[in-house]
């Protein structure tokens, strides 16, 4: 039998899976910028990935608080491997085409606003406040990719195929967020995050709304892909990311702004 | 020098413009939250407007700036994230010139009741996002300008 995990060390990977969630789909969402099919949507993008690049700066902050090796949100960011990433796989899949990204956030954003709703009864004040904060930006992003989900879906013949497509090729990567281990247990115990299968339920009821009123169906299988929060197994894709987001300091070590 | 009030402080920070939309001053944007005298340091609490918010950088540095031209020597910078900002911290003054500058202030209902430029209340939403993070995109029907609207959180 395993030893319990240790609070602190529960603690860090909790923050982590928070901030490598909101830093890997910020980078992925900024990846449109310059690119998006009209102007609004290039603004609403790069606004997206802003906020949650944001958001990281809390979560990576805190991180490094609670490791107490006095890193800064930057280092933890830019200075780890594809094995330290604790970010669910959902996230570090490629863009795809303007449905695809939009499909991944709302099935991100449904999952986010439902976590951050239960964050503000956290146990810690400090991660309690980080959610207060970023509930309101979440709400938001959950606003507009609902409605362009919807929009798409229910849409021309050709936007609602690409739609069933990418949410065909996406809801694999669902599962992953309701799974629990011995983090989300010491978590539960303190009182600090929920476990995340309770999430489930609600998650399942948000979803099957929006996609109703897009028209489309959501796939029959359970089956899921895991390793992402875990950090037991990435995908090939993540890798490839970090050299983007990493360039600099991997090229310049330590160059500073 | 002998320690300026906490009205004088708020007094000089009100003479501080937002770096993005400079017709209004911080105090005016509600995103200072506290001014306090702890001995000989006087503490400021800031709260970020968004999350991502590139100006929270440069507030933080034009806060620094001015109390340090007021005489302020010892000065520390609190970031304060709880209560979450939020749009009813707007003073009524910056929602006047907010709108006197052509940007519709927030309102409860979610959008803008009328254009700034001529006052219509036939407008439309283009994006719900829009130049900075706390605007939104919008357009009047009848004099056809856009404007950008002072997203209500
Ligand atoms: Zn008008």
């Amino acid at each position: 039998m395993s030893t319990p995990l240790k609070r602190d060390e529960a603690f860090l990977q909790f923050l982590l899976r928070m901030g490598d969630n909101t830093l890997i789909l910020g980078h992925r969402v900024s990846e449109w910028c310059g690119h998006a099919p009209v102007l609004e949507e290039d603004i609403a993008l790069a606004n997206t990935a802003l906020d949650l690049i944001g958001q990281t700066q809390f979560w990576l902050g805190l991180a490094g608080e609670v490791q107490g090796e006095g890193k800064s949100a930057d280092d933890i960011a830019f200075l780890r491997d594809v094995w330290d990433f604790r970010n669910l796989l959902l996230v570090e899949v490629p863009n795809g085409d303007f449905g695809h990204t939009l499909m991944r956030q709302f099935l991100f954003d449904a999952w986010h606003s439902i976590q951050l709703g239960r964050l503000l009864k956290s146990s810690d004040a400090r991660v309690a406040a980080i959610a207060e904060k970023t509930a309101k930006e979440v709400a938001y992003h959950l606003e507009r990719s609902a409605d362009t989900v919807v929009g798409l879906g229910d849409g021309s013949e050709e936007s609602r195929r690409r739609m069933q497509e990418a949410l065909d090729y996406l809801w694999p990567y669902v599962g992953e967020m309701f799974q629990s281990d011995d983090v989300d247990a010491a978590m539960v115990a303190a009182g600090i995050a929920p476990d995340p299968a309770s999430l489930r339920d609600e998650y399942d009821a948000l979803i099957s709304r929006v996609l109703a009123g897009a028209t489309l169906t959501i796939p029959d299988s359970r089956f899921g892909h895991k390793g992402g929060r875990t950090g037991k197994m990435h995908t090939e894709h993540l890798g490839h990311l970090l050299t983007q987001m990493q360039w600099l300091q991997r090229a310049y070590p330590g160059a500073n702004w | 020098m002998t320690r300026p009030s906490s009205d004088q402080i708020w007094q000089w920070l009100d003479t501080v413009p937002d770096p993005e939309i400079p017709v209004i001053s911080l105090v005016d944007l509600g995103v200072i939250r506290g001014v306090e005298w702890n001995g000989d340091v006087l503490t400021v609490a800031v709260t970020p407007t968004y999350s991502g918010c590139p100006a929270t950088t440069i507030i933080n540095l034009d806060i620094e700036t001015a109390l340090r031209d007021k005489g302020i020597e010892k000065l520390e910078l609190k970031r304060q994230l709880s209560p979450a900002w939020t749009t009813d911290w707007l003073s009524d003054k910056g929602r006047a010139k907010l709108e006197d500058y052509g940007i519709a202030p927030p309102q409860p209902a979610g959008g803008p009741d009328r254009c700034p430029n001529c006052h219509s209340g036939n407008v439309t939403k283009v994006s719900q996002f829009g130049s900075t993070p706390c605007k939104a995109h919008w357009r009047c029907q009848d004099c056809l300008e856009p404007f950008d609207y002072f997203k209500c959180i």
